[in-house]
């Protein structure tokens, strides 16, 4: 005997059909929630501002940070320095990823006779990771320059440059190194196995997998340096926080520094969504080779 | 005749622990050997000092009569003769099938980019994985990735291709058209070495299993022989755990 099929009609009963979507409903439900977000975000936020703004001190509040015509005025030196800012963060960047590259790499030679270059690279990384980023811009900054050192560069910004370039390379090539240690070993053995030299392995198959794991840590450090060029500015360096500074030397109004700040959420806030969306990237490609 | 591969007393320890225990055997040319035995009896590490991926500590394995520690094979020559294939796949993930195939061709043999794609493209074609040779492999299932990889083996064209538990990975719906294409590699006349645990392919394509047990070869013996009546007691244990596990 053979069982009917489970939708088989059955004799004298009408078949029994799945209700359509209730498309008013389904609409309802997706509009009143949105709703409800809105209306609660203008009534706390308005709260809140009115709150703020009603207070006692708030004009005076207003007039130390927020004054808009000291905004105005300091706005021009504040955005040429904010450009130098902007300028020194790209050439630090490009430093950073080669140097911290070559540190990495050196790091991860295995022949035994490369022992003592492995040994200086870690010997660096702990002394540059251990140190305050403030202490080394200083130390560089007016130290090496105070030595007028025949053939070199005797700039502040130069040296100050070069200390957050020492500094964050530390960080980023211990990042480089988790992503090649993190490469499987089968992929080392099947390019040697295809007769591949351990540099073509690591240039052709290990740091392309090694930096599309740590592109998310690596973002992280972009937004980071991306604000601390600031640090350049006690070294004298005319950047967006000092420019802001000297406007805040003679008018005793802070609103200078408050644009600074507004230049640089411009900067770092896309920067960081960027970041966000280069690790969401990242892991739904991890979960997608999962599954 | 000089066998292919010719295995001769080798000894090989990782640390304090014997692997390798005076392993001899040779394989003739165009002949498939295939070696069984449970994980950890030394057959996957035997395969890979075939093409130096361990080394061994005494002993020699000759290719042609050339030992292949000889200085005439340079850097690749090895490399270039005796291809492997591993269970999990190993291609490269940032590179499309395409890259992955004409990587040694043209880095290590300096075959120019043209060639070098016209002829992977040719093999992919033979195996069916024409359409496949700009996608990623994570875009593969698990037995087209195989294909990719016995592919980019055989793009350097080797005369011996070895092959190491390369269906363990595949569901078992995959694992077919892996073994087919291995077949057609036998009937071609390539000289083969086989780690595999599915005694069935042993028996069909297999010239002579080796059974290996601790570090050693205990029985060698064509494959009806063998997998039917064998006549080491841990060898009939071995496959007695087999058949229960339903996998001969």
């Amino acid at each position: 005997m053979s069982l009917p099929p489970a939708d088989a009609p059955v004799d004298g009963v009408a078949v029994r059909r799945p209700l359509p979507p209730r498309r008013r409903d389904d609409w309802r439900k997706a509009v009143r929630p949105t709703v409800i977000s809105i209306l609660s975000i203008v009534i706390v936020f308005g709260a809140l501002g009115w709150w703020i703004t009603s207070a006692a001190q708030w004009p005076r509040v207003q007039l130390q940070f927020f004054n808009v015509n000291a905004m105005a005025e300091a706005f021009p030196r504040v955005l040429s320095g904010f450009w130098i800012s902007m300028r020194i963060w790209l050439t630090a960047l490009f430093c950073i990823a080669l140097w911290a590259l070559v540190l990495a790499l050196v790091r991860s030679l295995r022949a035994p006779w490369f022992a003592p270059f492995r040994l200086m690279v870690v010997v660096y990384i702990d002394i540059f990771r251990g140190i305050p980023v403030l202490l080394l811009v200083l130390l560089f900054g007016f130290g090496i320059p105070a030595l007028n050192l025949p053939g070199l560069p005797n700039s502040a910004l130069f040296w100050g440059s070069v200390a957050m370039i020492l500094s964050y390379s530390a960080y980023v090539a211990e990042i480089y190194r988790s992503g090649i240690d993190a490469v499987h070993e089968g992929q080392w053995a099947a390019a040697k196995s295809l007769g591949l030299t351990e540099a073509q392995t690591m240039i052709y198959a290990v740091l392309p997998q090694a930096l599309r794991n740590v592109l998310p840590a690596l973002m992280n450090i972009v937004v980071a340096l991306q604000k601390d060029v600031a640090l350049l500015s006690v070294l004298g360096v005319r950047d967006a926080v000092r420019e802001a500074q000297i406007y805040t030397a003679t008018t005793f109004n802070y609103s200078s520094l408050v644009v600074a700040a507004g230049l640089f959420l411009l900067a770092t806030i896309p920067m960081a969504r960027l970041a966000d969306y280069v690790t969401r990237k990242d892991r739904e490609r991890r979960l997608q080779r999962a599954g | 005749m000089t066998p292919k591969i010719d295995i001769d007393a080798v000894t090989k320890y990782y640390g304090d622990r014997l692997v390798l225990d005076d392993v001899s055997l040779a394989v003739s040319r165009h002949e498939v050997v295939c070696l069984i035995g449970a994980s950890g009896s030394g057959k996957s590490t035997l395969l890979r000092c075939i093409n130096r991926l361990v080394d061994f500590d005494h002993g020699e394995i000759r290719l042609d009569g050339v030992s292949i520690e000889d200085q005439s094979f340079g850097a690749t020559g090895l490399q270039k003769r005796i291809g492997i294939v591993f269970q999990s796949y190993n291609l490269f993930p940032t590179m499309t099938v395409l890259d992955n195939i004409t990587l040694a061709p043209r880095r290590v043999h300096g075959i120019k980019r043209a060639e070098a794609e016209e002829r992977a493209r040719h093999l992919l074609a033979l195996f069916g994985m024409e359409d496949f040779a700009a996608s990623y492999p994570e875009q593969l299932s698990g037995g087209q990735q195989q294909r990719v990889a016995i592919v980019r083996s055989l793009a350097s064209r080797p005369d011996v291709l070895l092959l190491d538990e390369v269906t363990a990975a595949l569901d078992p719906e995959l694992i077919g058209e892996v073994l087919r294409i291995i077949k057609g590699l036998k009937d071609e006349g390539m000289t083969m070495v086989i780690v595999t645990h599915e005694m069935g392919f042993a028996r069909d394509v297999g010239d002579r299993v080796c059974f290996l047990e601790g570090g050693r070869i205990l029985e060698e013996g064509p494959p009806a022989k063998l997998l039917s009546r064998p006549e080491d007691p841990r060898t009939q244990q071995f496959l007695q755990r087999i058949i229960e596990a339903g996998r001969l």
